[in-house]
């Protein structure tokens, strides 16, 4: 049980990671990493809901008519998010960066890996591991968008959280500001991630 | 004009896929032969011409902080724009079931070609996001809103056409292993965009 128990919470983390071996959630991700601070208040944010969703319906699992499940589900995540975005605009150092996301937060949503946990984890386990099994996936998920925002912000502006890092002879890099980057810098994680590990190597 | 203008920077300009990377799931996920991807691509725009319209109805007289104000008076002060997610979602999630439902009874042959897809579509980024853009942008009539969706669309569907077709070439080609199948394709997603880049900044 201890053991299982661990996997769940270890798997999706680097093996089974949610965005460079399952390639869900990218719509979302890439958006919000220009900066550290936007990728962190995403990755939490995605860490809460996928977390709770994933309890609540494993709550509600057995009383789910099975043809309109995915509109329930919808329902339940799309509360979550609310929440989520409501408290974001309540707090005072939070509003900026509610308002930096923009769209995104709102996404959430229909971000592929509150579903794909549900639909895969959560309709057939109990609350407890489905709760454990969300949050290891949102973690796994915010791990990733860390480290790209890590060097789009590092190379595009020099900064992280908004401090000089770099020394201020540095040119930024404008390229790593635009959007097409952040998929490269992606494509080059999963290269990397690959390389270590054959097993998730495509035939 | 001022159509043309929002109707072309909806494809080029602000496309879903290459600026905002909406509806990528799915973009990466079926894009491995060009006919799949034509049929995901035909149900996108058909799901985003009608789901954009409705949202943009229920965001003016029902949602918007004093859009009750049809209502009488007193409603006047009402805001309920905290429950655009729920029901921007609930429409999109339902137009596509009765959708499929319609599809399936009246039209079998196009429900074999589309029938997957359909279900799909109800949790892609791009439909949703679609809406939220259109409660951002504040648009000032039904039809421009209907123009964006329609530009937006169009635009999703070209990127996941041509990505494709590039995906159905470069299976003969030689890729390192550990970057064959979803590395490589995310880096030619990343060079697709910057070459939609060039269009940043045209003004019609």
């Amino acid at each position: 049980m201890a053991q299982k128990l661990k996997e769940t919470i270890l798997n999706p983390i680097l093996k089974n990671n949610p965005i460079t071996v399952l390639v869900l959630g990218i719509c979302s991700s890439l958006a919000v990493t220009v900066q550290l601070k936007g990728a962190i208040v995403m990755a939490l944010s995605v860490i809460v809901v996928t977390g709770l969703s994933s309890l609540v319906c494993s709550l509600l699992r057995n009383t789910i008519p099975n043809r309109v499940r995915i509109i329930v589900q919808l329902v339940v995540v799309a509360l979550m998010v609310i929440l989520v975005d409501q408290i974001l605009k309540a707090g005072e150092s939070t509003y900026a960066i509610d308002k930096q996301l923009s769209v995104y937060i709102g996404l959430i949503i229909t971000n592929c890996i509150v579903m794909g946990r549900i639909e895969a984890f959560a309709l057939g386990n109990k609350p407890i591991p489905s709760l454990l099994d969300g949050i290891a996936n949102g973690v796994g998920y915010g791990l990733i968008l860390i480290i790209v925002a890590f060097f789009r912000e590092l190379l595009g502006s020099g900064t992280l959280f908004g401090l000089q890092v770099l020394p201020v002879s540095y040119i930024p890099n404008n390229l790593v500001i635009l959007p097409p980057f952040a998929l490269i810098l992606l494509g080059c994680i999963i290269w990397v991630q690959r390389a270590f590990d054959k097993d998730l190597q495509e035939k | 004009m001022e159509y043309v203008s929002l109707f072309v920077k909806s494809i080029f300009v602000d496309n879903m896929i290459f600026a905002y990377f909406l509806g990528m799931c799915s973009y990466l996920a079926v894009s491995k032969n060009v006919k799949t991807a034509n049929g995901l691509g035909l149900a996108v725009i058909f799901v985003l011409l009608f789901t954009l319209p409705i949202n943009y109805l229920l965001n003016t007289y029902v949602l918007q902080p004093g859009a009750l104000k049809w209502l009488g008076p007193q409603f006047a002060e009402v805001d309920l724009s905290f429950l655009s997610f729920i029901i921007f979602i609930a429409v999109i999630a339902a137009f596509v079931q009765v959708v499929e439902m319609v599809v399936e009874k009246f039209l079998p042959s196009l429900y074999s070609s589309l029938g997957i897809f359909l279900p799909l579509i109800a949790v892609n980024c791009a439909i949703l996001g679609c809406s939220l853009f259109m409660q951002q942008r504040d648009f000032a009539n039904i039809g421009e809103a209907a123009v964006y969706s329609l530009g937006s669309g169009i635009g999703w569907y070209l990127a996941i056409v041509c990505l494709a077709a590039i995906r159905e070439k470069m299976s003969y080609c030689k890729i390192p292993k550990p970057l064959k199948g979803i590395g490589i394709t995310f880096i030619t997603v990343g060079l697709m965009g910057m070459a939609f880049m060039i269009f940043m900044g045209i003004q019609l």
